[in-house]
């Protein structure tokens, strides 16, 4: 008898191991992009993807879910944000659920080669042109940001914002108890951080626990030394990077290397801000998310405390990163991620989002009364300059090129050796395809 | 005598004495068995294979390319600064981590051996670590040496300018390759770190083989006049050689793939001086989108596990046949 009962409860158990795969595989097979179902009658759940979880940045993102909400109360939303600066880990988790056919209703991208040469060439994005014209978008945005955006004459996505990487942020006191004025060029630059550097105060603050803040300055000083358009060669093969002016400008990232804190490895970008609002840092390479990290979690004033200019030589010209959001294939609710997509991409949506993340909005009729001095102030900036994608941020080259990029920047940052940089990012430069 | 079954090892004897006393039920064992080797074979060996087939092919973007291309991606990852950089920092981190597990492992199981009292209650202290993820243990050890709080602050303050956590000096730096060879000294705050958290391993083990010395071995070496540091020295820590050669396969295999721990205390470092194998994986993979690549390196760390807990395997199983 008990035999026969645990021969039973055996089988009974090898046929719920033998299945538990098969309904583990089919179910996953089933749910495609559905994640986390509310119950709610079989409705889908919208799932924002960013990497937005930092002060000033939730902010802008809360509130832009907010305001869709009150537009369309009928549909979930989940924040399905994945912290880490500058998307350290959120592309991690973004590229596995793609590639395992689960993409999210619509991610965080930045435009340019991220979203171009990465998803779009992989033919994971659905082109968003009807969405455009049936906005009226043509004319909102402008024409090259729409190119940012694009691939083959198709759009793919939807900029919420633009931030500006070439901005030079300073602690207003320690400029005026050192008598140092605001530099514009390189060589005023390092006149005055030498002047900084002899009255005991770090001339300038960097933390590149994260290698991409050291990209971030060398990009600057790449387009202070070559100007806009031959940045831009650089990444379509037009320029090679054995070009003397590559050379040059790594010979300026070398000498501001010379002026930076000593613990720069084991800070990143907001420890690194912090230093110049503690006074301890005179100036700051950073982009003007930096600002809202200043304003929203510091307390400081614009204009008082701090101030900013163009990084050294980029006067008139503007790194431009745009944030971008697009619709995935794949995905269940495709006409819930377009209703978004028109909210974001509204004057109302990009006003409740910019401000408090501290970026500006990328159409061109947004409300200016709702931004601060420096937003305003970037806003005009931004409608006459000559723009130039961001290499650190994924903008101006494929993510890849990037990688190797922050490798050789990592080894340069210590060793400074100019030649074996210049020519590992020659070798690098084979991915720029 | 045998004092360190694994968990493995007591499996197997416990299914082996199955399989010979209840010889009726053997279908019903295969029956048990077949899922798991299925499961296994899939889900372990099966993507172990395709992680393989993956790093001889040419996929190097989103976009999936399996063509062949041979051992390229390795030869690439050999001739490349960052990797042998990772292989240096293995190296070292390795042996400096089993060191001083072993050697702070086993001096507190003997200061713990002194029938004190509370020893429970030490016990746990020693143990809890272990009970953390190394991410916590990462984060945790992060804000301690923080240059600008922290331990940092406080020998900042008794005038020792420290910044031996951001320190990018090898030492003694002998050139090897494209890399300078030696230990990293920024490595040492992680070594540090990792023994915090795995010390409490090796004092269980060593207590438990303590315990099971016979008194009247101890008293026999005593009445032969050996004293307390000899009979230590002499008699326990040979008795003691087994478990140290397990806690150095677990250690290893622990330290040979590691990847929270760095991922969270210091990242790759400056010029790579705390990256490791594990890191370099993760940012080639899923950063760069290089998957070959980053395959590549995953058979290179199975390989470098490998190379410890096969032998280790094999000899196991010649002493139970």
């Amino acid at each position: 008898m008990r035999g026969r009962f645990s021969k039973f409860t055996g089988w009974f158990l090898v046929l719920i191991l033998a299945l538990v795969p098969l309904a583990a595989c089919s179910s996953s097979g089933e749910t495609n992009s559905s994640g986390s179902e509310g119950g709610s009658g079989g409705e889908e759940t919208l799932d924002i993807f960013s990497w937005w979880t930092g002060a000033g940045e939730e902010d802008g993102l809360n509130a832009l879910i907010d305001l869709f909400k009150e537009k369309y109360p009928d549909i979930e939303v989940e924040n399905a944000a994945v912290a880490g600066g500058a998307g350290t880990n959120a592309k991690a988790v973004l590229a596995s659920r793609m590639q395992g056919d689960d993409p999210p209703a619509t991610f965080q991208v930045h435009g340019g080669s991220e979203l171009n040469d990465g998803w779009v060439a992989a033919g994971k994005m659905e082109t968003l042109n009807d969405l455009y014209e049936a906005e009226g978008w043509e004319d909102k945005f402008p024409e090259d940001l729409i190119e940012l955006v694009s691939k083959d004459g198709d759009i793919y996505s939807v900029p919420v914002n633009i931030h500006r990487g070439n901005v030079l942020w300073y602690n207003t006191k320690v400029f005026e108890e050192n008598g140092v004025e605001p530099p514009a060029t390189f060589e005023e630059f390092f006149t005055a951080a030498d002047k900084l550097q002899e009255a005991g105060v770090t001339p300038l603050a960097l933390g590149d626990k994260e290698p991409w803040t050291a990209t971030h300055l060398f990009e600057t000083a790449l387009l202070g030394t070559l100007g806009a358009d031959d940045y831009k060669k650089l990444f379509t093969g037009e320029l090679s990077f054995s070009d003397p002016k590559v050379k040059e400008a790594v010979e300026n990232f070398k000498k501001m290397l010379g002026y930076i804190n000593e613990d720069h490895s084991s800070r990143n970008w907001q420890d690194a801000s912090q230093l110049v609002a503690d006074g301890e840092a005179a100036m700051n390479v950073m982009g003007d998310w930096a600002k809202g990290y200043f304003v929203n979690d510091l307390n400081l004033k614009v204009k008082e405390d701090f101030g900013w200019v163009a990084t050294p030589g980029t006067d008139g010209m503007f790194m431009v990163i745009t944030d971008t959001f697009g619709l995935p294939k794949g995905v269940s609710n495709p006409e819930d991620v377009k209703k978004f997509l028109s909210v974001l991409g509204s004057v109302e949506g990009q006003d409740a989002f910019n401000p408090l993340k501290g970026s500006i909005p990328a159409r061109v009729d947004a409300d200016l009364s709702n931004y601060d001095e420096y937003g305003k102030e970037t806003i005009e900036d931004f409608k006459s300059a000559s723009l130039a994608p961001s290499l650190a941020h994924g903008s101006a080259a494929p993510e890849g090129f990037v990688t190797k990029v922050n490798q050789a920047i990592n080894i340069f940052v210590t060793q400074q050796e100019v030649d074996q940089f210049i020519s590992s990012l020659e070798d690098a430069s084979g991915d720029l395809k | 005598m045998k004092s360190e079954t694994t968990v493995e090892q007591s499996v197997r004897t416990a299914t082996t004495r199955k399989r010979r006393s209840l010889t009726k039920d053997h279908w019903l064992a295969i029956g048990f068995l077949v899922p798991s080797i299925l499961l296994v074979g899939v889900f372990v060996y099966g993507f172990i294979g395709w992680t393989g087939y993956v790093s001889l092919s040419n996929w190097n973007s989103l976009v999936p390319d399996f063509s062949f291309v041979g051992l390229k991606n390795y030869i690439y990852l050999f001739g490349d600064f960052r990797f042998q950089a990772d292989l240096r920092n293995t190296l070292f981190f390795t042996i400096l981590f089993i060191l001083a597990v072993i050697v702070v492992g086993q001096f507190l199981a003997i200061l713990l051996d002194q029938k004190i009292q509370q020893e429970s209650l030490f016990r746990n202290i020693f143990f809890f670590p272990m009970a953390l993820s190394f991410v916590v243990t990462g984060v945790v050890w992060q804000w301690l040496l923080n240059p600008s709080t922290g331990v940092n602050l406080f020998l900042e303050k008794i005038g020792l300018d420290s910044k031996w956590y951001t320190d990018t000096t090898i030492f003694p730096a002998i050139g090897w390759g494209k890399i300078e060879f030696g230990i990293p000294i920024a490595m040492i705050a992680v070594v540090i770190a990792a023994v915090w958290q795995m010390t409490g391993f090796s004092v269980a083990m060593y207590l438990a083989g303590l315990r099971g010395v016979p008194e009247e071995v101890r008293e026999a070496a005593r009445m032969d006049g050996a004293n307390e540091f000899q009979v230590y020295w002499k008699i326990i820590m040979p008795i003691l050689r087994p478990i140290t050669v397990s806690v150095i396969i677990i250690m290893a295999h622990i330290s040979l793939k590691i990847f929270d721990l760095i991922y969270a205390m210091t990242g790759p470092g400056a010029n790579f001086v705390t990256d490791v194998p594990g890191v370099y994986m993760y940012e080639t993979t899923f950063r760069g989108n290089y998957y070959a690549n980053g395959a590549a390196i995953a058979i290179v760390m199975l390989l470098a596990v490998a190379i410890f807990i096969v032998p280790y395997l094999w000899s196991s199983r010649k002493g139970e046949a």
